[in-house]
């Protein structure tokens, strides 16, 4: 096996891309990252690393707008985040340039995961170490849209989707709860699945909320500490009504 | 080799090679070695440049675009054709109109509806009448001053209601609710601006492209033939009519029976 997972442009003898094996390992051993889709409103949600005393937590974001309509959360190699946003920050301008009109939140996600599956069939590169969750409002219809790319360039749309470290958790947790909500349930349901896998507590997580009006809005630690707050209030209160009122004699 | 095109600053002399590079690549060509270069390069678009000797018009009224055109090719003073498809139909739900070079505008709205297509199955959505129209634009500009010439109106019919456009060799592009482009354009507006009222029927709206082109053939000698209406809807395009425009002035202008002379009578 050893000699197959050198160069990307190898397959091995049963079929593997073992550089794209490694590259989703190393997106495993990312921040996790949750993306829920409500029906008017989307939610990103990433794990923070606590950050240093002395550094400046505003200059670390997990959390990126590609154009005022689309946003993108992911797990994996910050570095190589950067250089694949910065890329397709332009191609959502060049886009505006030369049809007069916004991305559409699939195009872009095409374009990203075209760009990642580029690195996986060129000499001499390793591929991209990210897995991104992509998310955003069409431009004309205002449908809400959630769209998962990995580091072999597939993408595919998802109501609800997890990434990054104890991802299949999550996503095991969104499967059992999640409903078609909106508003602040959206919110509400995003970080109670963060919370499965991350240290309860407003400093550990950090929460966008986007919408068709507003577009992203990267909540602060005080609102994000109200809903999880109000989130333990619930667990608590549920925790205590399964234990039902004392039995009588 | 990393593929670092995406960061450089984009011009508007390139087009996107993404996709099928030799369709849409730029051209480039070695200058000819002669003393004055720019006198030469205008003596050959003067040779090049065809006068746009057509009628065509297009209008947004309430129901849609009307979009008109006459059939006449001429080359200087002859009439080398009295049936030219002066309306393209790009797709079902997109026209295009051709003044000036009759090759460049085939050539490059067949160009069009090819670039449309993909665009539709990349997307899975039909191109809206603003990126058909600049997609032809951003092509013809990257062709500024190499001696295309095109004058073209793309109407069409998309998700934010009815379009037009006015786009041409120079690489202009203008939105707008009325044009007229060709040599007989002056004549085609003089009927059309008097005659034109937004709440119009179709029946309306197509008899006023008619007529108005037909005057336009009536004064400008490098318009006649036929002159073909087509009416553009939420449903795509429709073609209203095609008539000659000679019978169409005997429908207008019926022959008056004159008075009869008085006879040679007998003596």
């Amino acid at each position: 096996m050893a000699r197959y997972d050198r160069a990307i442009t190898v397959f091995s003898p049963d079929g593997h891309l073992f550089q794209v094996e490694y590259a989703l390992e190393a997106v495993r051993k990312g921040n996790a990252a949750v993306g829920v889709r409500g029906t008017d409103t989307i939610v990103l949600g990433v794990e923070k690393k606590s950050t240093a005393k002395l550094q400046d937590a505003r200059t670390v974001r997990k959390i990126l707008k590609l154009d005022e309509h689309v946003s993108l959360a992911f797990a994996g190699l910050t570095a190589d985040a950067r250089v694949l946003v910065n890329r397709a920050r332009i191609e959502c301008q060049s886009h505006r340039l030369t049809v007069e009109d916004p991305v559409t939140v699939e195009y872009i996600t095409r374009f990203i995961a075209g760009l990642q599956q580029k690195y996986t069939q060129s000499g001499g590169v390793r591929p991209f170490g990210i897995s991104t969750l992509i998310v955003g409002f069409d431009p004309y219809t205002g449908v809400p849209s959630l769209y998962q790319t990995d580091p072999s360039g597939t993408f595919s749309a998802w109501k609800a989707n997890a990434t990054g470290r104890n991802s299949n958790s999550v996503r095991e947790f969104l499967e059992k709860n999640y409903t078609e909500t909106s508003g602040t349930e959206t919110v509400k349901l995003a970080v109670r699945a963060l919370l499965e896998v991350v240290e309860s507590g407003g400093k550990n997580i950090e929460i966008a909320v986007m919408t068709k009006n507003e577009g992203l809005r990267l909540l602060d630690e005080a609102e994000v500490e109200e809903i999880v707050a109000g989130i333990e209030a619930e667990k608590a209160a549920a925790e205590a009504a399964k234990k039902g009122p004392p039995r009588d004699q | 080799m990393l593929d670092f095109s995406a960061l450089e600053p984009p011009t508007l002399h390139s087009l996107p090679s993404s996709v099928e590079p030799h369709l849409f690549a730029a051209p480039s060509f070695q200058l000819p070695a002669v003393a004055d270069l720019d006198g030469f390069q205008k003596a050959a678009v003067q040779m090049v440049k065809p006068a746009k000797g057509t009628t065509t018009l297009a209008f947004v009224f309430k129901h849609g675009v009307i979009v008109a055109a006459d059939s006449r090719a001429s080359m200087g003073n002859y009439i080398s054709s009295q049936s030219v498809k002066k309306i393209l139909e790009i797709n079902p739900y997109l026209l295009g109109t051709m003044a000036g070079g009759a090759a460049d505008c085939q050539f490059w709205q067949r160009n069009l509806g090819t670039r449309c297509r993909l665009h539709e199955l990349a997307n899975k959505r039909r191109i809206s009448v603003t990126g058909a129209s600049k997609l032809l634009a951003n092509t013809l500009y990257s062709y500024r001053g190499m001696g295309l010439s095109m004058g073209t109106m793309i109407a069409g019919w998309d998700e934010t209601g009815p379009g037009l456009y006015y786009v041409d060799s120079e690489g202009g592009r203008v939105k707008g609710t009325r044009f007229s482009v060709g040599s007989g354009s002056t004549y085609a507006y003089g009927v059309l601006d008097t005659g034109f009222n937004w709440d119009m029927s179709i029946d309306e709206a197509v008899e006023l492209a008619r007529r108005a082109i037909y005057h336009a053939t009536f004064r400008d000698g490098a318009s006649g033939g036929v002159v073909s209406v087509y009416y553009v809807g939420p449903a795509g395009w429709k073609k209203m009519s095609g008539d000659d425009v000679g019978e169409l002035h005997y429908s207008y202008y019926p022959v008056q029976e004159a008075p009869a002379e008085a006879e040679m009578g007998e003596a």
